[in-house]
């Protein structure tokens, strides 16, 4: 069957293929079964339910317990290509790209015994893409085209598009999108808020809470042959530099979110090659979000000196040596067909290549808003990689035009209620997606996103967001690209980009079988990882 | 820190030993630094300190929060007297500036809870009976409470920040204050004295701002030097947890935060200047607090 | 005696209950509440009747006065309820955390004692001369480490140590497990925070032995049993430290009830799932339930702790007599 038909996935094709690199060579032995993997994770989720939640810290210890309709291919995770779970084979669209048909497998056993049907799939589906009153799901926004899904039999998936559209199997491919057991959720949509029950490589075990969730192999996993860790603890650990230095002692074998440079060459120093490193540009950035109806950031000429005071092209040469920040871009994930080469960069606010130049603008306009000494206070997370490490660079960058900028840190709890509420002056945020996918991940720059916390207003965006999504050619998807990143970033001042990360794994040597991905969200479930002890 | 020693009289006067005759106040000194060498040395770091958050621009040759990567993690040298952190930021300079932040947060927190405290405490002496009882009850209530976790409730109240921090770290140091103040209180309260003052028909302002907060001093000096230092420590750690003060703004807590540990090894100068900062400070005003308690109050119990 | 605890803890209910109100009222003034956080923290907008629902789920949508008696019940009954955060018994939660809380508080007041009571004597024995001094430093010392500072160097030490001896570097472990499940596993993890703790907390009660010691020294008994010619060490050891070491014990007492919630900053250097570390998380997420329950207990630690230290006075000292 064809996999290219759509666009996307060529684009993320022709993408990927060049971007990820991994310093350790492609392992060609034959897995080993056994054994328990021990990884940390920087965070810890606020429900389990993965529907609902945006964190990577639900991902990294829970993704193993479920099942997902299709996923990237884990076996080649950066080729663009999507591949089966649950079904048997990739549909082609019937009905001129309007309806696609998944065949679920048979024989399926959700954990508690009970077996996995077309009408379990199509239950989670139906709370992702339409949650009844009272659920949240944070991917609704994705699935906009999705006109019905439903399931005429236990064997037989179907999905009604409104209109064709390529981000609609990337959509479905997102790694939060668990199948749950319909049963439990009949009996409760809550239940999976405080409950595990997948079908997934792992069975849930224990979650300690503030400490650790552990999972044991599931003899009964439809992929043959695997999994083949016996068992998996997720340790939950908060500070960064202990977790480099469990690795280092080898009380778990990696961290799967990314370290900064500095701490893989210690890792490498001290462990030599009992470590491997994986490094590949992440899809993931930081944005610059001011509150539009906070003044003087009503104005946008305010708003576009905040950018222009950045010198992104030297932040990126310094950042990339103490933080996991490197590439300068726009909003489109660097290096992609659809992102901004360097010189249609050069052409927005922030990215000019002479930054004295940028700076003097930046200081006319503020000048001429009639605020010559802005003074501000920076909302940000207490992430110190790399939010508040960029932070306390831009604050830097400000100084140097004459805005005096305090940080205020936040917890992600109380981060998030601000953000949401607009109390905040400036903040600093993340476009963090999974799949690679510009035409849905830059639907947070409009004003009507769920993420979208600068309070913007703005039709023209939503208008060509959906031009560009609606339409198959890539020349034209590039077109209305560029004007809506010149809108954003530099005509209307609505958020700022500032550096796109760069992840860089170091696991331990024993650990085989994991490949790195543009996105910690990605090739998580661990069924394919193995020790080599 | 000279002029309300010079204020508070020694009790039992033991040394007629020393031979030529001083100005009263250098004589104290003297006497003070004699008989406790290690109160000296603390006195000694206290000034330094003070010297240091009240000069740092004089003395130092960097904007401690500019940025230079080309001098990023340089070892100390002579243009970087203790190196530089991973933003290639002086760190001699921030240690200096930190000193003003420490100190501010220290000075501020502690007299400021101290006052608050020598007056509820001589207050609650005063007048007793219910009031007593009432505040009594609420001190030992705050006083069930870790200091850490009440400033940690506190921050999570005001926010963080400078300001907030003080605040956060004052409030539970008033219940801490007002319990050593309130029993050399009461002893006072039962002076002859203040009855004659009373017979006087004295106001009650008059007879505690004039007869009881004066003879409540030396208690209280010794509380708030002690809290100085606990609330520079305070301060550290709630920086150091993120709870703080925020970066740029130059604070030791904060400077052992995130990168300093990811240095540690290769860098370590960005670990180990910070916290001998901090440890020198506490070391030295508890020294000193130690020495001031010792020779004002030696029966005093905190 | 019996009578004297009765009072006493009868004398303990108006501390509890204040704090109780004071606990009450600090939650809910900081800004913000559970379900606006979990709302926060999830994708979307948020929507009014899903607010209201999880206000009518946690009863935060209760008058206050409701709520409180709802505490005040759990509070008498010892059921606090659920986590408003996690969903689960706090019992549960709180379990989990108090054994490792407990542990390294017995051990790091274990070491303290180690610490303390050796070198307030011998520096009380040889008060004024450098050994003093220098004893006396390095129990301050003890107190002006950061602990957070200790923990990093400590555990950085571990792993340059281990790597120099052995060739590959060792980490302590980083999650709990109970010590009768695996010792070395447990001890092997704990020792290092307690040490850390136990030589910071031995600070005041090394002082508080030596003054102690100071005094007793001066004192008759002291003086009668030197004149009978007793050795110097035997007095120390059988007269003079025997009765210094009740205000010792008071402040042991009273900083093993604070270890066991006040271990923020180390819990965080050591990765330890204790109750510091719960009691922040549960502030950051208006966890009322938790933090209310969280805080009782360690007043209550302290209370009792106070009362037990009380009690032993009456043991180590026959002069003192209850009424």
């Amino acid at each position: 069957m064809d996999m290219r038909r759509w666009t996307p996935s060529l684009l993320a094709l022709a993408a990927l293929a060049i971007v990820p690199f991994a310093s350790s060579q492609i392992e060609a032995q034959t897995p080993k079964r056994g054994g328990i993997l021990k990884y940390v994770v920087p965070g810890e989720f606020p429900t389990m339910d993965g529907h609902r939640e945006n964190t990577f810290a639900l991902i990294h210890p829970l993704a193993p317990f479920y099942s997902v309709l299709i996923r990237v291919d884990p076996d080649n995770p950066n080729s663009g290509t999507y591949v089966c779970d649950l079904c048997t084979e990739m549909p082609e669209p019937a009905d001129g790209g309007k309806t696609y048909t998944f065949k679920i497998r048979k024989g399926v056993k959700f954990h508690d015994g009970t077996g996995l049907t077309a009408k379990d799939v199509e239950a989670s589906f139906q709370r992702i893409i339409f949650p009844p009153t009272g659920v949240l799901s944070s991917r609704v926004a994705q699935f906009t085209m999705v006109d019905s899904v439903t399931a005429p039999d236990d064997e037989t998936l179907v999905f009604k598009l409104k209109y064709p559209s390529g981000a609609f199997i990337p959509a479905l491919a997102t790694p939060y999108n668990f199948i749950y057991s319909k049963a439990k959720l009949d009996a409760d949509q809550h239940w999976y808020e405080k409950n595990v029950m997948g079908s997934g490589p792992f069975i849930f075990e224990e979650w300690q809470p503030g400490a650790f969730v552990k999972g044991k192999r599931n003899p009964d996993y439809y992929h043959p042959g695997k999994p083949y860790l016996d068992g998996y603890e997720a340790i939950i650990a908060k500070t960064q530099t202990l977790r480099v230095q469990a690795i280092r002692g080898d009380q778990a074998a990696t961290e799967f979110r990314g370290i900064p440079p500095k701490a893989r060459d210690d890792l490498v120093a001290a462990l030599g090659k009992d470590i491997t490193v994986q490094e590949s540009d992440w899809n993931c950035v930081l944005i610059l979000s001011p509150n539009h109806k906070a003044k003087p950031f009503d104005d946008p000429r305010v708003r576009r000196a905040l950018s222009l005071a950045l010198d992104r092209w030297q932040g990126s040469k310094d950042l990339s040596r103490i933080s996991i920040v490197k590439a300068v871009g726009g909003i489109v994930f660097p290096g992609h067909p659809l992102a901004a080469t360097k010189e249609e960069l050069e052409q927005i606010a922030g990215y000019w290549p002479d930054i004295n130049k940028s700076r003097a603008e930046a200081k006319r306009l503020l000048k001429e808003a009639g605020v010559p000494d802005l003074k501000f206070t920076l909302t940000n997370r207490s992430v110190d990689q790399p939010y508040t490490i960029v932070g306390t660079w831009m604050i830097d960058q400000w100084k140097q035009v004459g805005i005096t900028v305090e940080q205020k840190v936040e917890a992600d709890g109380p981060f998030y209620e601000s953000l949401k509420a607009g109390k905040f002056e400036v903040g600093l945020e993340f476009n963090c997606q999974s799949v690679v996918n510009p035409l849905v991940d830059v639907s947070k720059f409009r004003p009507d996103a769920g993420d979208q916390y600068s309070q913007i207003e703005g039709k023209d965006l939503v208008k060509l967001h959906e031009a560009m999504n609606r339409t198959a050619d890539v020349a034209e998807q590039r077109r209305l690209m560029r004007q809506y990143e010149k809108l954003i970033l530099d005509e209307q001042a609505n958020n700022f980009v500032t550096l796109w990360w760069y992840r860089i794994i170091a696991h331990r040597s024993y650990m085989k079988g994991w490949k790195i991905t543009p996105s910690h969200y990605l090739n998580q479930d661990l069924s394919g990882v193995w020790i080599d002890k | 820190m000279a002029t309300p020693m010079a204020t508070v009289t020694r009790p039992a006067a033991s040394a007629a030993e020393e031979a030529p005759p001083r100005p009263s106040w250098l004589g104290a000194l003297w006497q003070f630094c004699r008989q406790n060498p290690l109160g000296a040395v603390g006195g000694i770091v206290v000034i330094i300190m003070i010297g240091m958050a009240a000069f740092a621009d004089v003395v130092t040759f960097y904007d401690p929060t500019r940025n230079n990567f080309g001098a990023m993690l340089e070892p100390p040298s002579t243009d970087y007297w203790l190196g530089t952190d991973q933003f290639g930021r002086d760190l001699y300079s921030r240690i200096v500036h930190g000193a003003r932040t420490a100190l501010l947060v220290g000075f501020v927190s502690a007299f400021v809870g101290g006052t608050v405290g020598l007056i509820l405490g001589v207050a609650s002496a005063h007048f007793g009976g219910r009031l007593d009882l009432i505040l009594l009850g609420i001190m030992d209530v705050l006083m069930a409470f870790p200091l850490i976790i009440l400033a940690l409730a506190m921050v999570s109240i005001f926010g963080t920040g400078r300001f907030n921090v003080i605040m956060a770290i004052t409030i539970p140091f008033i219940p801490r204050c007002a319990r050593v103040v309130r029993s050399s209180a009461l002893a006072v309260r039962e002076m002859p004295y203040i009855d004659a003052a009373r017979a006087c028909g004295f106001s009650h302002a008059r007879i505690v701002m004039r007869h009881m907060v004066p003879n409540v001093f030396a208690p209280y000096l010794v509380v708030t030097t002690a809290a100085v230092g606990q609330a520079i420590l305070l301060e550290a750690s709630l920086s150091f947890l993120g709870l703080g003060v925020q970066e740029p703004v130059p604070a030791w807590g904060l400077m052992l935060r995130g990168g300093a540990q990811d240095f540690a090894e290769s860098a370590p100068w960005v670990a180990v200047f910070p916290g001998i900062a901090i440890s020198l400070a506490v070391f030295g005003f508890n020294l000193f607090g130690d020495a001031l308690r010792d020779w004002l109050d030696p029966k005093m119990k905190i | 005696m019996l009578v004297y605890v009765v009072k006493r803890i009868a004398l303990m209910i108006p501390t509890l209950f204040g704090a109780a109100v004071l606990v009450f009222v600090l939650m809910r003034a900081i800004p913000g509440d559970a379900c606006m956080l979990r709302m926060a923290t999830g994708g979307g907008s948020i929507d009014p009747h899903v607010l209201e629902a999880c206000h009518a789920e946690l009863g935060t949508d209760q008058p206050m006065l409701v709520q409180f008696l709802a505490f005040m019940k759990g509070l008498l009954t010892l059921d606090f309820g659920k986590s408003q955060w996690s969903g689960r018994p706090i019992m549960h939660e709180v379990g989990l955390r108090f054994q490792l809380s407990l542990q390294v508080a017995i051990m790091a007041t274990l070491t303290a004692i180690l610490i303390a009571i050796p070198l307030g004597t011998i520096s009380a024995v040889r008060q004024n001369t450098w050994i003093d001094y220098v004893v006396r430093s390095f129990s301050i010392a003890g107190v002006a480490l950061p602990s957070f500072w200790l923990g990093i160097l400590i555990i950085l030490g571990i792993l340059i140590t281990s790597k120099a001896l052995w060739g590959s570097p060792w980490m302590p472990p980083i999650t709990y497990v109970p010590i009768w499940v695996d010792p070395v596993t447990n001890l092997s993890m704990l020792i290092w925070p307690a040490l850390a703790t136990g030589y910071r907390y031995s600070a005041v009660a090394t002082r508080m032995t030596r003054s102690a010691m100071l005094e007793v020294l001066r004192e008759d008994y002291v003086r009668t049993a030197r004149a009978k010619g007793l050795f110097h060490k035997l007095i120390v050891r059988r007269h003079a430290l025997r009765n210094a070491l009740l205000p010792v014990v008071t402040v042991i007492g009273i900083e093993f009830a604070f270890l066991m919630g006040g271990l923020v900053v180390t819990e965080q250097v050591f990765n330890l799932n204790g109750l510091g570390k719960l009691f922040v998380e549960s502030v950051q997420n208006h966890d009322y339930n938790m933090t209310q329950a969280l805080v009782m207990m360690v007043v209550g630690i302290f209370a009792i702790t106070n009362l037990a230290i009380d009690i032993l006075y009456g043991w180590l000292d026959p002069r003192i007599r209850y009424r």
